[in-house]
């Protein structure tokens, strides 16, 4: 059981920081950019919404499979097959919460709108300089409710996991998995326990986010 | 004649901004305050916003002997040395007022007035007080003064300014008026000032650019007291003039021997 709660915390944390590094960019476009193929990567980027994870998990794990298009691009590195393995849960997770990720980044860039890249601009900061310094400070709660919104979606996530995870235990035994397999086996106490730890860990990483995005907002905001 | 030295902005640009036909031809010396009218859509902010480069039209832009757009190149704006004021301020609200004072300072390196100090411009704009708040709780005035104080310390040679008091109340503006004509006078600081209502600024300006309908229609220097005093005044203005003259019974020829 504990190696199914760290197994989730590690899969959580990897996949909130690899997501918040290529959403961040991919919203920034999509909140600043032009043009019709905007409107589709922006329809493509919401699907994982509304697909079951199951049938997400079965095109991943088609993907991820030994032989598959993917992987053949993948071997000359040396990797045969992500499938049943922590990498491919990262690449699963990431994709199943990509809409999570870019939508909050991506209001946040279109509520601040173009004055703080003009004003920064006629203040000789060029857009990179602009981007560091002025446009994430002020999407920080924007990035913020995307991490949470990430990290607590992976953790939450089962269908995804089961298909191109496999509940290994010690590699892609996951929380929600493990729970499933104890009620299977109708120990009830140990999922009972596990349901309640989940709740209070939840509870305190919302407590924490509302106390850190209060603390933001009064900074400056 | 021979062509005079002083630096002059110099720009022709056309293009359709929207609903509106925009053709933008201006010659005018960089001195003074010039002071931009026209009716609300006239293209006032437009003219602005292109000598800044946030907005692109087609033609040419120079200020003094520097080319910043022309058919082959266009200078992007965070590499023109304009200071703008924006209507609304637009201060960064994650930063202090000193961190805003400083944004442009610090990416514009020390500029031909290199005696700029913060702590001099904040103490000028009475804004020592205030440098480590937050200016998210700063009045209608002293985001004007914290916006004004971020564009000269950016060390420009041109400073734009676009409607810079419409949000203010009365007093706040006199207060924000009074420093942009100080400030002109005191730094040589050209500046090119905005205002749908010329009425408080017009004793500050040294010229007037008048628009209409995305045209300069008619460019003028000012006295100082708010007139064109009758050099200023275009052809058809004194052709009209001369008519009223002749009607009157005046000769438009000085008398002969």
């Amino acid at each position: 059981m504990t190696e199914a709660v760290w197994t989730t915390l590690r899969l959580a944390t990897v996949t909130t920081a690899l997501l918040l590094l290529v959403a961040t960019p991919l919203a920034l476009w999509l909140a600043r950019g032009r043009g019709w193929v905007r409107e589709v990567v922006a329809a493509v980027t919401a699907l994982p919404l509304v697909l079951p994870p199951t049938v997400l998990g079965f095109y991943l794990l088609l993907a991820l499979a030994p032989g598959s298009p993917a992987m053949a691009l993948l071997r000359p590195f040396g990797i045969e097959s992500l499938a049943f393995t922590f990498a491919g849960l990262v690449i699963g997770s990431m994709i199943y919460s990509l809409p999570f990720a870019v939508q909050p980044i991506r209001n946040a860039f279109e509520a601040m709108g173009d004055a703080p890249w003009e004003a920064a601009a006629t203040l000789r900061a060029s857009p990179l300089d602009t981007l560091l310094n002025v446009a994430l400070p002020l999407a920080r709660r924007g990035l913020l409710s995307a991490g949470l919104l990430v990290f607590a979606h992976t953790v939450g996530e089962f269908g995804v996991v089961l298909m191109i995870g496999g509940a290994i235990p010690g590699r892609t035994d996951v929380v929600s998995t493990h729970m499933f397999q104890l009620v299977e086996a109708s120990n009830t106490a140990q999922a009972g326990g596990l349901a309640a730890g989940l709740v209070a860990f939840s509870f305190l990483a919302l407590v924490g986010v509302m106390l850190l995005d209060r603390r933001l907002g009064r900074v400056a905001g | 004649m021979s062509p005079a030295p002083d630096p002059r902005l110099q720009l022709a640009l056309s293009g359709r901004l929207g609903p509106l036909a925009v053709d933008l031809r201006l010659d005018v010396p960089l001195a003074g305050v010039s002071l931009i009218t026209g009716p609300s859509g006239a293209g006032k902010t437009t003219l602005l916003r292109c000598v800044a480069g946030l907005t692109r039209l087609e033609g040419e832009v120079s200020v003094a002997s520097a080319v910043w757009q022309d058919r082959s190149r266009f200078l992007p704006p965070h590499r023109r040395p304009v200071g703008y004021v924006f209507q609304d301020a637009r201060l960064f609200p994650h930063l202090s007022v000193r961190r805003n004072l400083g944004f442009g300072a610090e990416r514009a390196g020390p500029g031909p007035r290199g005696a700029l100090s913060l702590e001099a411009v904040a103490d000028r704009l009475g804004l020592t007080p205030l440098l480590d708040r937050s200016t998210v709780a700063l009045s209608g005035g002293e985001r004007q003064r914290v916006a004004i104080g971020r564009a000269l310390l950016s060390q420009p040679e041109l400073l734009l300014m676009d409607e810079p008091t419409a949000s203010l109340d009365t007093g706040a503006r006199r207060e924000v008026i009074a420093l942009i004509g100080e400030l002109a006078r005191d730094l040589r600081m050209p500046v090119l000032l905005v205002s749908h209502d010329p009425g408080p600024v017009a004793h500050l300006a040294s010229g007037h650019i008048q628009l209409e309908a995305g045209r300069i229609v008619r460019v003028s220097a000012m006295d100082g007291g708010g007139r064109d005093p009758i050099e200023g005044i275009n052809e058809a203005d004194r052709d009209a003039l001369a008519r009223a003259a002749v009607l009157a019974g005046l000769s438009p020829l000085p008398p002969g021997p």
